[in-house]
């Protein structure tokens, strides 16, 4: 099965997140970036666990500049067979889509999987606007997937529940908890990332539909009130009557 | 015109009203949904502002290819510009596909209305930060945030029209299905107790659950105790989990890590009960507990029912 998986750079986890360039900017100052925590424990690892049952290759690709291809050397030392760049700052989701879609239209992949959404926009656009262009199915929120041919068994997230389909391919699903379990990459596998294939593509000429303009952090909290752990009867009081919450 | 799409899969939930109630500050709204809610139901929809019903009784919304062209041809036919979802499973799925159906920019998980320069606040960074989306299409899509907006009733039930889209066939089979009865889903939950490793097994969840029951509240977890298994993978909440925004989120035994709070901390109001005075979850917290969670978790269940009984 050639799988294409789609990965995305975030912002580490425990990053303190400022904006520059009077908010309009994230402040990349001090960060350190990951491969989307969604992108790489679930649709990569799943990907390359479907390859190692049945044969295949695995392809990953993301949109952004050179400074990506830290992440993307990453994901080649996880397992993936080889990468695709596209050059450009990836401007919003449509523009990544697109861009996405442009290079799977050339290259015939039987399946697309990508993370549930990125942990710094948090949108889950990306995978349902690429499966939308190709006009192929798509699955969203999948916490399982099993291949058997070119028939897919996946099970999925739906309003109050959980639901298992079928369909064939092509089709793109996004990948959340359940699907795989993270791997660490191991010192063969960074060695190996060093030569496997990294090509850079140039960006096609696409409009994007809608920009940040600016950022904000929440409001600060006031300070919390304590309570005495005897006394719950007045927390409930104040649940009611000062939070109005109960 | 403004077109809110339904789920009403599991009849009209709360988020429905929430986007009915949307659309209406925005102009007139047709509201569409599709499968088997009763009338009655749908037209309580205008009750909240909605001007008619559009029903596809054909289509039951388990293959988003099908949902996406019902909703572009109610579009067409009713020269909209605005479309909103609830950032539910649909907003997440659907809303995509039409964006790029339509050429329409899509703002996923506004928690504002358009500002004066139509931006929309939209929850970045899995919660740390905020942003201001501005969309150039002409058509604009927004998938909104469960309770960012408080469902606001001020009209009558209104009419209920079936119309049948031309969607094609299914692509995607339903195998089977499971639908938890009687819970109330995370996201939607207006109040949530929520406990984490501090609690040291499952077998000690009685007592959550129990104070969960009194309040009316659903259950969550920290992500370790998802991981272990001591409680089900759909209740771990955070940045790697469900991002949840309860007018009450009450954390016990978590101590409150930065990915933990990114996924709660659009909560109106949070209380942290902790034996650990230093906890970082008190920094984020309106009120504060210290004290050991198997005292205090049982007093506070009794407290509430007292308070629901007077
Ligand atoms: C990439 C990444 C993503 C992550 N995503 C998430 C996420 O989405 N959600 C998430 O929750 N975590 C996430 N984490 C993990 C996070 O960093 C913390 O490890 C986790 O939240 C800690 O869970 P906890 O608070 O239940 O456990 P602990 O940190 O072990 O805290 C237990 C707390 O219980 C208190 N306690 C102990 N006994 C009692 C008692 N008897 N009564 C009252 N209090 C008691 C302790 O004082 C302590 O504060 C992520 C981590 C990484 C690296």
């Amino acid at each position: 099965m050639k799988i294409l998986v789609c990965i995305s750079k975030a912002p580490d986890t425990t990053s303190k997140i400022a904006f520059s360039e009077e908010n309009t900017k994230f402040d990349e100052n001090g960060v350190q970036f990951i491969v989307n925590p969604y992108d790489e424990w679930y649709a990569l690892v799943r990907a390359l666990e479907i390859k190692e049952a049945g044969g295949g290759q695995v392809t990953i690709i993301t949109v952004g500049g050179a400074s990506d291809d830290a992440i993307i050397r990453k994901a080649l030392a996880i397992g993936a067979d080889d990468a695709v760049r596209v050059d450009s700052e990836a401007k919003d989701a449509y523009y990544t889509a697109m861009q996405i879609s442009s290079y799977a239209k050339e290259n015939n992949y039987d399946l697309i999987l990508t993370g549930k959404e990125t942990i710094n926009y948090n949108g889950s656009q990306v995978a349902g606007m690429i499966a939308a262009e190709l006009d192929v199915p798509f699955v969203s929120l999948a916490s399982k997937l099993d291949v058997n041919g070119s028939t897919l068994t996946v099970e999925r997230e739906i309003v109050g529940g959980i639901q298992v389909v079928e369909l064939n391919a092509p089709a793109v699903i996004s990948c959340a908890k359940g699907m795989a379990e993270q791997r660490i990459p191991n010192m063969r596998g960074i060695m190996a990332a060093r030569t496997k294939p990294l090509n850079v593509v140039a960006a096609q000429e696409i409009d994007n539909l809608t920009e940040f303009v600016s950022y904000a952090l929440p409001n600060a909290k006031s300070a919390v009130k304590m309570i005495d752990p005897e006394n719950m009867d007045e927390l409930v009081e104040l649940l009611h009557k000062e939070a109005k919450v109960i | 015109m403004i077109l809110v799409y339904i789920n009403s899969s599991n009849g009209i939930s709360k988020s429905s009203y929430e986007s009915i109630t949307y659309g209406k500050k925005l102009g007139d709204v047709i509201a569409l949904t599709n499968g088997g809610a009763s009338s009655d139901d749908l037209a309580s929809l205008g009750q909240y502002g909605a001007s008619k019903v559009l029903v596809d009784r054909t289509i039951n919304g388990d293959d988003q290819q099908q949902l996406t062209k019902l909703i572009a041809s109610a579009v067409e036919n009713n020269s909209v510009k605005t479309v909103v979802f609830s950032h539910d499973l649909v907003g997440k799925s659907v809303a995509p596909m039409l964006s790029v159906r339509l050429k329409a920019g899509l703002v996923s998980g506004a928690i504002s209305l358009p500002d004066a320069e139509g931006c929309v606040d939209v929850n970045v960074f899995s919660g740390k930060a905020l942003g201001k989306v501005k969309v150039s299409s002409e058509i604009k899509i927004i998938s909104l945030l469960p309770n960012s907006i408080q469902p606001e009733e001020n009209g009558s039930a209104c009419p209920v029209e079936e119309i049948t889209a031309d969607t094609g066939v299914p692509s995607i089979k339903v195998l089977s299905t499971k639908k938890p009865e009687g819970e109330i889903p995370l996201p939607e939950a207006e109040l949530v107790v929520s406990a984490g490793r501090g609690l040291k097994g499952p077998e000690n969840w009685g007592m959550v659950e129990d104070l969960a029951v009194s309040l009316g509240a659903a259950t969550a977890c920290s992500r370790p105790v998802a991981d272990i298994g001591w409680r089900p993978h759909h209740e771990h909440v955070g940045q790697t989990g469900v991002a949840i925004r309860p007018n009450l989120y009450i954390a016990i035994g978590i101590s409150g890590a930065i990915q933990h709070l990114a996924g709660v901390n659009g909560s109106k109001v949070i209380v942290v009960i902790n034996t650990d005075p230093e906890a970082p979850f008190f920094k984020a917290a309106d009120y504060g507990i210290i004290g050991d969670a198997f005292e205090v978790v049982p007093r506070l269940n009794e407290a509430v029912n007292k308070f629901k009984a007077s």
